[in-house]
């Protein structure tokens, strides 16, 4: 029998398919045998949003290798977007409508993330992760001055201060600073695996295609890559507009699942909070991004972490601090080496 | 016209806190090549620590910023060599994520130490305007005083970098590390000198920022910590002068944005303002143009 080989590559990414399906499968049995507890099933549609939102970071920070501080700001666009086409569509089956609000957050996203990259990706290195600080901050504040509501016309929106008058029966949907309240809750565990599953699909393809090949000539040489003929611009706007419309899929996953949104959940803390996920997780690592998604979200919430409880937040820090020392000081990189490598020299004759 | 001055003057003053705290950010940028983005959180630390030692202690005022200036630049050096100095050789996100971890450190443990309940800085100055033009042009004791610490900041740092020999090893050093240390200087000490003037300034700017907003929370520092990092990469990230041009740009539009277009959308202007100076000049308005070598 003829043994079908894979690529090294193609063995991670079937083993991250394959880890995302088994955590679903037994995250889905101990939730249907009522073994989670309360706080962890109500994380369960944040953590998928989370994990979809540092894959799609991770496109950008590790694939293009561009430094993006204000991702958060795509996933805003995508979570009001979806929370408006939630409240607007007249479909009436829940997944239907999700999958729906889901799209159109997509679109929404990405037509943001198209306009803010054409000007920010001329930029290079320190000078983007600023832009994109700054646009993360701009579309916050035109989120919370935004009014849209709805009536038998249709939608309805204004700038600055709500105008909107309504003929009978019409009611607000985005209430400036106020956010969307009264959401219907129609995200599902099972809509944001499906999501991460598609989102993860995108970019291993997305990676191993002819684009990927030129996005990646770029982040190692972007001047190299351009004197062979590769289209700087067009390659960069790819990546950053999939990245874009993926984190508004998220955004619109996320407030799907919440009673009330505001701009301010979408602040320069989450979008720092995500790089967070994709930088420990490792640049360019799509299954490091999702554990470390997975365990931040969950870390704060489990019972040790409660125990600490008003230092919980203080603990994070410390740790954050401790593994970026442990992960990138070259003295502590040299113990460890001389520590475990023997052992992983003997282990890993495996190649 | 009287309306629009009385604008100016709060956007300067505004502006010259700004001024001070990119300063800080321009200084570490320029030598370590890092965003420290704790930087904000230094300040929030200055305003509390002069907060106490006035309102707790009944410390004189003066005391009070002394003490403030000495615990932050203590801080300054004590984050440089516990969390950054290990990082000297890794990469940029690296060590922005660490600066972010300590960022968090320090307003969580503000949050422990101060809890989250809102302070009322206390003025220092006479709330009594000074009045021009038959009390029609009004000057605040603070403005004053905030924009000559701003001038008398940045002319002693203009003569420290320039005439003695520590500024001197300061620029050698952003100019080129490696051989800075070939010439015999010592880069790490230069380096944690760096840190310990930058939050300096940032103690002072705090007590400067919490006399004009008194609301002192942990989080005080995060917002104008972000604007005079725009400030500074507005004037050209690594220029002193470029840091004191930015943050009194910055502080002018954020006022004139909020008057006489939408105060909610102030901060959305200026950082708009921001986008479309780097776009023209990517590199600030009085930063070196770094040729791209092969």
């Amino acid at each position: 029998m003829k043994r079908i080989r894979l690529s090294k590559t193609n063995r991670i990414n079937f083993a991250t398919y394959g880890g995302v399906i088994l955590a679903y499968a037994v995250l889905q049995f101990l939730n249907g045998g009522g073994m989670l507890s309360s706080t962890i099933r109500g994380q369960l549609v944040p953590i998928c949003a989370y994990v979809t939102m540092a894959l799609s970071l991770n496109l950008t920070v590790g694939v293009l290798g561009e430094l993006s501080l204000g991702h958060a700001g795509f996933m805003s666009v995508g979570a009001f977007a979806g929370a408006v086409a939630a409240a607007a569509l007249p479909i009436t089956s829940d997944p239907l409508r999700l999958a729906a609000s889901m799209v159109i957050a997509a679109l929404a996203a990405a037509i943001t993330g198209t306009l803010v990259g054409i000007p920010v990706l001329r930029l290079n290195g320190d000078y983007l992760a600023i832009v994109t600080l700054a646009f993360g901050q701009i579309i916050k504040s035109i989120v919370e001055n935004l009014y849209i509501g709805i009536d038998d016309r249709g939608l309805h929106a204004s700038f600055l201060e709500n105008r909107i008058i309504f003929r009978d029966g019409g009611r607000m949907i985005l209430n400036g600073a106020m956010g969307v309240n009264g959401i219907a809750k129609i995200s599902s565990f099972t809509a944001g695996f499906v999501l991460v599953m598609l989102v993860l699909v995108v970019i291993f393809n997305l990676v191993d295609s002819r684009a990927g090949r030129a996005i990646m000539a770029l982040r190692d040489n972007r001047i190299a890559a351009e004197s062979v003929g590769i289209p700087v611009t067009k390659y960069k706007l790819m990546a950053f507009v999939i990245s874009a419309a993926m984190a508004g899929a998220a955004g619109a996953l996320f407030a799907l699942g919440q009673n009330t949104i505001t701009a301010n959940k979408f602040d320069f803390n989450t979008s720092i909070l995500i790089l967070v996920f994709v930088v420990l997780g490792g640049q360019g690592n799509m299954w490091g991004s999702i554990l470390a998604a997975t365990f931040l979200t969950v870390l704060p919430e489990t019972k040790a972490m409660r125990g600490l409880a008003d230092y919980r937040m203080l603990v994070y820090a410390v740790v954050l601090i401790l593994v970026m020392l442990a992960t990138n000081n070259p003295t502590i990189q040299d113990f460890i080496n001389t520590k475990f490598r023997k052992k992983k020299k003997k282990g890993g004759a495996v190649k | 016209m009287l309306i629009f001055l009385n604008h100016l003057i709060n956007g300067i003053s505004l502006g010259s806190v700004y001024a001070i705290i990119a300063l800080g950010y321009t200084m570490v940028y320029g030598i370590a090549k890092m965003l420290n983005f704790a930087h904000g959180d230094v300040i929030m630390v200055g305003a509390y620590i002069c907060f106490f030692s006035v309102s707790s202690f009944q410390l004189p005022p003066a005391v009070g910023v002394l003490l403030a200036v000495i615990a932050c630049t203590a801080l300054g050096i004590v984050i440089e060599r516990l969390a950054y100095k290990p990082l000297r050789q890794a990469t940029s996100l690296a060590v922005l994520i660490t600066a972010i971890g300590v960022s968090y450190f320090l307003q969580n443990g503000a949050q422990l130490l101060w809890t989250s309940n809102i302070k009322m800085f206390p003025s220092f100055f006479s709330s009594e305007p000074i009045a021009l033009f038959g009390g029609e042009l009004k000057i605040t004791i603070a403005a004053i005083v905030t924009v000559l610490a701003c001038v008398v900041i940045m002319l002693g740092l203009t003569w420290f970098t320039g005439q003695t020999k520590m500024g001197k090893a300061m620029r050698a050093c952003s100019e080129d590390k490696g051989a800075a240390q070939l010439m015999g200087i010592n880069v790490n000490a230069t380096i944690s000198m760096t840190f310990a003037i930058g939050s300096a300034l940032a103690a002072i700017a705090g007590v400067l920022f919490c006399s004009v907003y008194p609301t002192l929370t942990p989080t005080t520092g995060s917002m104008p910590g972000i604007k005079a990092f725009t400030a500074a990469v507005f004037g050209g990230i690594g220029s002193i002068p470029g840091a004191l041009l930015g943050g009194v740009l910055l502080g002018i539009i954020e006022i004139f944005a909020g008057a006489y277009i939408s105060t909610q959308m102030s901060n959305a202007i200026v950082f708009a303002v921001l986008i479309v100076v780097l776009l023209v000049r990517p590199t600030g308005l009085l930063g070196k143009q770094i040729r791209e070598k092969v």
